[in-house]
């Protein structure tokens, strides 16, 4: 076992094209929850429509990749309203409850054989990236990089504009939060019947940030067409938007750079405790375990690490933990 | 409550009122707030059904009845925080029956809450901003432009540190609002209330759950809203607080208003004494302790 390397391939994961597209799916749902305390349990519903507005337009209407991300945000704004306007002016729960449902509906019926002159069912679409390549001033073929931290040219280019619509983002939501309309979606997180006998419209607050999430979560959705230049419906199952739960609040939920930094201490925790159970396996500890058995070990070892974390820092790596501490009510 | 005091307020009610009529529904020379058959049941329970109430502008009305009486829905109905069955009010001559929450409180009634309602997460001058009316920086896009909305902040902060100073909050300005004793928080909402400039301020049970030695302090704060010539109204349990500092009494019992008048008026009046005072006599305590209906 060589654990220099697995160090160092689990660096280079951590500032990967995957984990600069789940930091970005993650600001969304920092915008809902962290800052708003929206319960959005389908945010891979906006990725998998910003996906597939991509990969539809592109694969087959043959339209230049613009127009795609356009259509992948468009379908993300419409699936927002229809979530927001009938759960948003009730309790919390039901929120949570239309998402979950609602984000494994459209994967259903994306994949469905009904829908696979549009959707491809369940084979999904492949050559995506063409456009985007076109565009990359980085030689497909070179690596880039130094040392470990090295990618190909097709993966720099990902990574480089990713990284950049995160900061992007970053930006967008630090200015956002430190205004007044920041202020409300804040207070809205607190209580929202005080905000409302302040004279502001909760509701109108409450869709605009739902809007704005599903609409980062829909760019992120974009970016992994285009990155994987392929995309199935079934990578846009459940446990998607919990690996942006746990990322969220491994990061800090509220903090502008907290599911950035969840996301990349996520993946790094991901591929250094698979590269470790397997380096173990292959000198031979855990005869009893098959190929397949390793992914469902690692995934309970990450579990037990985040109930580490959740127990000696339930405000995540930058959260503020006297912020925490206040009694909610 | 001392005499004096309840006999003071008697001295200057009379003119408050103008010569309002002690029955319940009697009309008011200058009414801010009218209602008319306004009715709300929960299933097969009645409970609120209020024919005709009026409030004079620029006093203090309480609003008092036994638990169960009404009292906290009425104040949802009439703040839109709760929809009615029937009914209809006007506020300064406006209909706003059927308005939502947040365009009640800015037609200029704005209300608390009988669970003090701090946002605690976030700081005092914060809360106390979130109550300033009008803000460009409270739209999203207006967010952006920093340079539009600073200007007004800077006078909402002015203006937020006055009222901080005169509830003597203003050590606290920075502090997280969870950090704040009840009594203060109570305080904070009053405050913050005030920062949306209302012509009427509703009190669900300003004094509930705060220490004694600062109800005398909420009390004068009450007080001199309605000096400035705000109209307060307020659901209260304690008789003495009420007694001492209410301009008019509204007494309702199982959703209706059964007696109305100065506190001398109600003090005497057997129908209020036999629905609510008798019970308040042998159950104060425990009327002071559990929340309301």
């Amino acid at each position: 076992m060589d654990i220099v390397s697995i160090l160092a391939e689990s660096t280079r994961s951590a500032f990967g094209p995957i984990a600069a597209i789940y930091a970005l799916a993650a600001i969304g749902l920092n915008l809902h929850f962290g800052y708003t305390g929206l319960l959005n349990f389908g945010q891979v519903g906006f990725m998998l429509v910003g996906a597939y507005g991509v990969g539809i337009s592109v694969a087959v209407f043959d339209l230049p990749l613009p127009v795609g991300f356009a259509v992948g945000l468009l379908c993300a704004l419409v699936l927002a309203l229809l979530l927001g306007i009938p759960t948003l002016r009730l309790r919390a729960d039901y929120l949570a409850i239309t998402t979950i449902a609602a984000a494994e509906v459209i994967r259903l019926v994306y994949r469905a054989g009904f829908a696979e002159p549009l959707t491809g069912g369940v084979y999904g679409l492949q050559n995506l990236a063409d456009g985007f390549r076109v565009l990359n001033p980085f030689d497909g073929g070179e690596r880039y990089g130094v040392g470990a931290l090295s990618y190909n040219g097709n993966h720099m280019w990902v990574l480089v504009v990713t990284w950049g619509l995160v900061a992007l983002m970053c930006g967008l939501v630090w200015m956002l939060m430190h205004s007044p309309w920041g202020r409300v979606i804040k207070g809205i997180r607190e209580d929202e019947d005080a905000v409302r006998s302040l004279g502001k419209n909760v509701f109108a607050y409450k869709m605009q940030i739902l809007v704005l999430g599903g609409l980062i979560g829909a760019l992120a959705g974009c970016m992994l067409a285009v990155y994987q230049a392929s995309i199935q419906p079934d990578q846009f199952k459940p446990q998607v938007t919990f690996f942006l739960w746990v990322i969220l609040l491994l990061g800090g939920a509220g903090r502008v750079f907290g599911p950035v930094l969840g996301a990349m201490a996520f993946w790094f925790l991901m591929n250094f405790t698979d590269g470790l159970l397997r380096g173990m396996g292959s000198m031979g500890w855990f005869p009893f375990l098959q190929g397949p058995d390793y992914g469902a070990i690692q995934l309970a070892f990450v579990g037990v690490l985040l109930v580490v974390l959740i127990v000696f820092r339930p405000q995540g790596l930058i959260g503020d933990r006297k912020e925490m501490l206040i009694n909610v009510k | 409550m001392s005499s004096e005091a309840t006999n003071s307020s008697a001295g200057v009610e009379a003119d408050r009122m103008a010569g309002a009529e002690p029955v319940p529904g009697s009309g008011k020379s200058d009414p801010i707030l009218v209602a008319d058959g306004v009715r709300r049941s929960f299933g097969g329970l009645t409970a609120v059904d209020v024919e005709h109430l009026e409030v004079q502008r620029g006093t203090i009305t309480a609003l008092i009845g036994p638990n169960g009486a009404g009292k906290s829905t009425l104040f949802n109905l009439l703040t839109g925080f709760d929809r009615v069955d029937r009914g209809t009010w006007t506020f300064e001559g406006v209909g706003i029956n059927g308005r939502p929450g947040h365009r009640v409180a800015r037609a200029g009634m704005v209300r608390t809450f009988q669970l003090t309602k701090a946002l605690t997460r976030m700081t005092v001058l914060d809360n106390m901003l979130l109550g300033a009316q009008g803000q460009v920086g409270e739209r999203m896009a207006g967010a952006f432009l920093r340079n539009v909305w600073a200007g007004q902040e800077r006078a909402n902060t002015r203006r937020a540190l006055e009222l901080l100073e005169r509830f003597k909050l203003i050590d606290k300005r920075d502090e997280m609002a969870g950090a704040l004793s009840g009594g203060q928080r109570k305080l904070l909402e009053m405050a913050r209330a005030l920062m949306t400039d209302p012509s009427m301020i509703m009190l669900d049970e300003p004094m509930a759950g705060v220490n004694p030695a600062l109800v005398q302090s909420l009390l004068e704060h009450i007080t001199s809203l309605r000096d400035e010539g705000k109209t307060v109204l307020f659901v209260e349990h304690d008789m003495d607080v009420i007694m001492g500092i209410s301009d008019w009494i509204v007494v309702l019992a199982q959703g209706r208003v059964i007696a109305e008048g100065r506190p001398s008026d109600i003090r005497s009046n057997q129908q209020v004494i036999d629905a609510y005072l008798g019970a308040q006599e042998d159950d104060s305590a425990e009327a002071r302790g559990s929340g309301d209906d």
